[in-house]
C-alpha cells in the first residue's frame, strides 16, 4: 500500500499553521487556528481509513475495492461539531468585542491580585488579606508603583482605625 | 438471555434519551417556567431511578449490553452497563438532580423570571444526556460524541448571562476543550488506523497484536486528551481560571461531573485497552503526585472560596489518578470509590459557596466573617463536607483515602510509597485550605474583617468599565456619583449591609447614616438597589437576607446528607467498587458481554 504522502504533508502543514495561530493572543486568530486544526484532524481521520477506493455502494463494486465509509461518517460528525463550536466561539468573540472593544484575551483579575500579593512580599496575614479585598477597585495596573505603595503603607492604619470605630 | 434482562436492555438508552427529549420539551415550554422546572425535575428523577435499577442489575448479573438499532456488534453503536458505568451514572445523576433543585431554588429566590433563564433547563438536560452517553458508551467514537454533547452544553452554561468575567473565562474554557477534543479525535484516528475498529471491546482484543511502540503512541495521545478533560496536573491550568466565574449551581455540577467523565475515560482506557503499560503507569503516578501537591498549594494561595475549591478539585483528581496508575484491583477500587465520594462532596461545597455568597455578599475570605453567628445552619452545611473533603474519619473521604493508601502500600514500589506520602500530605494541605475558610469566614467575628484599602487615583481609569460589570466586589467609585473621569470619592454611604459582612459596623454606622470609610459591605449603586453578584445570570438579585433560601438550603442539605450516607453505606459501596475493579482488571466480563450479542463474523475478532 502506498502511503498518501501528499495528504500526510498537508496534515503536517495544517497542524503547524494551526498551532501557530492558536498561540496568538488575538481571538480571531485563535478561532482560525481551531478551524485549521480541525481540518487537519479531519484529513487525518480520512487517511486513517486507508486507500481511496470505489464508492461504498452495495453492488457497484466488489467489496474489497470499496473505500471505507466509516471514516467519512466520523468526519461528517466531526465537521458538524466543529461548526457548532465555531458559531459559539464567534458569538463569544463578538461579545468580547462589545464589552471590551478589543480582540485580545484580557488578563485574569484574580491572577493579578495573587501576583500583587506575592510582589508585596511578606506581610502579616491580616494586611495581606486586606489588600486583596479590593482588587476590583484599585487593580488597574499591577506594575504601577503608586498602586503598590498605596496598598502596603496606609491600609493597615486605616484598618485599625475602622475596627476601633466599630467597637466603640 | 432471559426476559428480565431484555427489559433492562430496553431501558439502558433512556438515561441518554429522556434528558434529550426533555431538553426539547423544556425549550418548547420556555414561556411556562413552572411547567419547565417540573419537567426537568421529573426527567432527572426518572433517570436516577433507572440508573439505580441498572446498578443493581449490573452488580448482580454482570455487564448488560444493548446494540442500538440491533446492528451486529462491531458495526453498530453499543451501550454497555457494567458496575463501573452504572455506579458513575447513579452518582452523577443524583448530584445533577440535587443541583437542579438548588438552581430552581436560586432562580425563584432571585425572582429572575424576566431574565433569559429559560435556556438554563434545556441546556442542563443536554449536559445530563451527554454525561450519561459518555458513561454508557461502549464505543470510542460514541464516547467522543458524548463528550462533545456535554461540552457544548457546558459552554452555554458557563457563559450564561454573557458578563465580562464569564465571557473571558468562557473563551479560555472553550478553546482548551476544543483542543482537547481535537487531540481525542486524533487518538480515534490513530486507533482506527491501527486496529480498524472503534468498539472498545474489539479494540482491547486487537490492541494486543499492535507493536508496543505504536500502542504506546496511541495510548499517550488518548491519555493527553483525557488528561486535559480530567485536569491532571500539567494540563490542569484551565480549570481554576474558568470554573469560579460561573453561577454557583453551574460550577457545582461542573466540578462534580465534567472532570469525572475524564477520569472515567482514563479508567476505561487504562484497564480495558492498555492494561499492562508500565511506561504510562509511571507517568500517571508522577502526574498524580504533582497534581495533588500543586493543586493543594494553589488552594492555599487563593483568597476566593470558589478558587480555593477549584484548586482542591484539581488536587483531588490526583487521588483518582493514583489509584488508576497502580493498576491493581485494590487501586482501581479505591479510585472508583473516590470518584463517587468526590463527585458528591465537591458539588456540595460549591452549592454551599452559593449560599455563602447569598448570606455574606462575597466569596472572598478577606471580606467574610461572622457567618457562624449569622447562620449556624450554613456553618454546619459548610463544615461537614469540608472536613469530609479533608479526609477526617469516619467520613467517606477518609475511607477513600485509606483505600488508596492501602493499595499503594500493598503495591510496595518506591514510587508508590512516595505517592502514599504525598497523598497524606495533600490531605493535610486540603484540610488547611478548608480550615482557613472556616476560621476566616465563619469563626472570625465580623468586627475583625479588615476594611479594604481606599482605592487610589488609579481607580478612576476603571470608569470605562461600564454597567455591565458585575465582578463580585465593593461598589465602584463611578457608581457612587461623580462624573466619569472625576477623582473617585473616598467615602460612600453604607446601605446594603448584610449579616456576615461587618454586621456590627453596619448596625452602628448605617443606622446613624454616618459615612463609613470604604466599608466592607457593598455601596449603594445609583438606583438604590443593593447589588448581588454571581447570581445565576450575573444579574443583580433583588433580595438580601441573612436567612437561607429554603429550597437552596434544602438541596444543599440533601447533598450533605448524601455525602454522609456514603459514609454509612461505605461497606457495601466499597464492595461494589471492588467488584467493578475486579471486572475492570480482569477485562473478560466486559468483552464477553459485548461479544455475546449478535456478532457480524465478517468483521469480528
Amino acid at each position: 500500500m502506498t502511503s498518501p504522502i501528499v495528504l500526510l504533508a498537508l496534515i503536517g502543514v495544517l497542524y503547524a499553521a494551526g498551532v501557530y495561530l492558536i498561540l496568538e493572543r488575538s481571538l480571531t486568530r485563535v478561532l482560525l487556528g481551531i478551524l485549521v486544526l480541525g481540518n487537519a484532524t479531519n484529513v487525518l481521520v480520512i487517511v486513517a481509513g486507508g486507500r481511496a477506493g470505489a464508492p461504498p455502494l452495495v453492488g457497484t463494486a466488489p467489496e474489497a475495492e470499496m473505500s471505507d465509509a466509516l471514516v467519512q461518517a466520523l468526519v461528517l460528525t466531526a465537521i458538524v461539531i466543529t461548526l457548532g463550536v465555531t458559531a459559539f466561539l464567534l458569538a463569544l468573540i463578538h461579545r468580547t468585542w462589545t464589552l471590551e472593544r478589543e480582540d485580545d484575551l484580557t488578563e485574569d483579575v484574580e491572577d493579578r491580585s495573587v501576583r500583587r500579593r506575592l510582589e508585596r512580599g511578606e506581610q502579616e496575614d491580616e494586611e495581606e488579606l486586606d489588600t486583596t479585598g479590593c482588587e476590583n477597585t484599585s487593580d488597574t495596573d499591577p506594575e504601577d508603583p503608586d498602586d503598590q505603595d498605596a496598598g502596603s503603607a496606609p491600609a493597615p492604619a486605616r484598618a485599625t482605625t475602622a475596627a476601633g470605630e466599630a467597637t466603640r | 438471555m432471559n426476559p428480565g434482562s431484555s427489559l433492562l436492555a430496553t431501558i439502558i438508552p433512556l438515561p441518554v434519551l429522556l434528558p434529550l427529549l426533555g431538553a426539547g420539551a423544556t425549550l418548547v415550554l420556555s414561556r411556562r417556567p413552572t411547567l419547565q422546572r417540573a419537567l426537568s425535575v421529573v426527567v432527572l428523577a426518572v433517570v436516577v431511578v433507572i440508573a439505580a435499577l441498572l446498578l443493581v442489575a449490573a452488580v448482580q448479573n454482570g455487564p448488560i449490553v444493548v446494540t442500538v438499532g440491533s446492528w451486529p456488534v462491531p458495526l453498530g453503536i453499543t451501550l454497555v452497563v457494567d458496575p463501573l458505568s452504572a455506579l458513575m451514572l447513579l452518582t452523577s445523576m443524583t448530584v445533577t438532580l440535587a443541583v437542579l433543585v438548588y438552581a430552581i431554588g436560586q432562580g425563584v429566590y432571585d425572582r429572575d423570571e424576566a431574565t433569559p433563564i429559560t435556556i438554563f433547563h434545556p441546556t442542563y438536560l443536554v449536559l445530563a444526556a451527554g454525561v450519561a452517553n459518555a458513561f454508557l458508551s461502549g464505543d470510542l467514537f460514541n464516547l467522543y460524541v458524548g463528550f462533545e454533547v456535554l461540552l457544548m452544553a457546558s459552554y452555554v452554561l458557563l457563559t450564561l448571562g454573557g458578563s465580562r468575567s464569564r465571557v473571558r473565562a468562557g473563551i479560555t474554557y472553550v478553546v482548551v476543550n476544543v483542543v482537547s477534543s481535537l487531540v481525542f479525535l486524533v487518538g480515534i484516528a490513530l486507533v482506527y488506523a491501527a486496529v480498524g475498529t472503534l468498539n472498545l471491546a474489539q479494540i482491547s482484543l486487537r490492541m494486543e497484536q499492535v507493536p508496543p511502540g505504536t500502542a504506546l503512541a496511541i495510548h499517550l495521545v488518548l491519555l493527553t486528551a483525557f488528561g486535559i478533560k480530567a485536569a491532571v496536573f500539567p494540563l490542569s491550568a484551565w480549570l481554576p481560571d474558568s470554573y469560579p466565574t460561573a453561577a454557583a449551581p453551574v460550577t457545582a455540577v461542573f466540578a462534580g461531573l465534567l472532570t469525572k467523565v475524564g477520569v472515567y475515560s482514563i479508567i476505561r482506557t487504562e484497564t480495558l485497552i492498555f492494561p499492562d503499560s508500565e511506561v504510562t503507569q509511571t507517568i500517571l503516578l508522577v502526574a498524580a503526585g504533582l497534581t495533588m501537591v500543586i493543586g493543594a498549594l494553589g488552594a492555599i494561595a487563593q483568597a476566593d472560596i470558589k478558587r480555593i475549591l477549584s484548586f482542591t478539585l484539581v488536587s483531588h483528581i490526583g487521588y483518582m489518578i493514583f489509584g488508576i496508575a497502580l493498576a491493581t484491583p485494590l487501586g482501581v477500587a479505591g479510585a472508583v470509590f473516590y470518584v463517587v465520594h468526590h463527585i458528591t462532596v465537591q458539588a456540595t461545597l460549591f452549592c454551599v459557596v452559593g449560599l455563602i455568597e447569598g448570606v455574606g455578599g462575597s466569596t472572598s475570605v478577606t471580606r467574610l466573617g461572622g457567618l457562624m453567628r449569622a447562620s449556624p445552619v450554613l456553618a454546619v452545611l459548610w463544615f461537614v463536607p469540608a472536613i469530609n473533603l479533608g479526609g477526617i474519619p469516619p467520613l467517606s473521604g477518609f475511607v477513600g483515602k485509606l483505600g488508596l493508601v492501602q493499595a499503594g502500600v500493598v503495591d510496595g514500589s518506591a514510587l508508590a510509597w512516595i505517592l502514599v506520602a504525598v497523598a497524606v500530605l495533600t490531605s493535610l494541605l486540603t484540610l488547611y485550605a478548608v480550615t482557613k475558610v472556616w476560621v476566616l469566614a465563619f469563626w472570625r467575628p465580623a468586627e475583625q474583617i479588615p476594611v479594604p484599602e481606599v482605592p487610589d487615583e488609579t481607580a478612576e481609569s476603571e470608569d470605562e468599565y461600564g454597567d455591565e460589570d458585575e465582578e463580585d466586589g465593593a461598589g465602584r467609585p463611578s457608581r457612587d456619583g461623580g462624573l466619569p473621569g472625576a477623582p473617585a470619592p473616598r467615602t460612600g454611604t453604607l446601605t446594603g449591609v448584610r449579616a456576615g459582612t461587618a454586621r456590627t459596623i453596619a448596625r452602628q454606622e448605617a443606622n446613624t447614616g454616618a459615612e463609613v470609610d470604604w466599608p466592607v459591605a457593598r455601596l449603594a449603586p445609583a438606583d438604590g438597589a443593593p447589588m448581588l453578584s454571581g447570581r445565576l445570570l450575573g444579574a443583580p438579585g433583588e433580595r438580601v437576607s441573612s436567612r437561607l433560601p429554603k429550597v437552596m438550603a434544602g438541596a444543599t442539605g440533601a447533598l450533605v446528607a448524601l455525602g454522609l450516607s456514603l459514609t454509612v453505606v461505605a461497606g457495601p459501596l466499597y464492595a461494589v467498587a471492588d467488584q467493578a475493579a475486579d471486572d475492570l482488571v480482569a477485562r473478560t466480563p466486559y468483552i464477553q458481554a459485548v461479544f455475546a450479542q449478535t456478532v457480524d463474523d465478517r468483521v469480528a475478532r
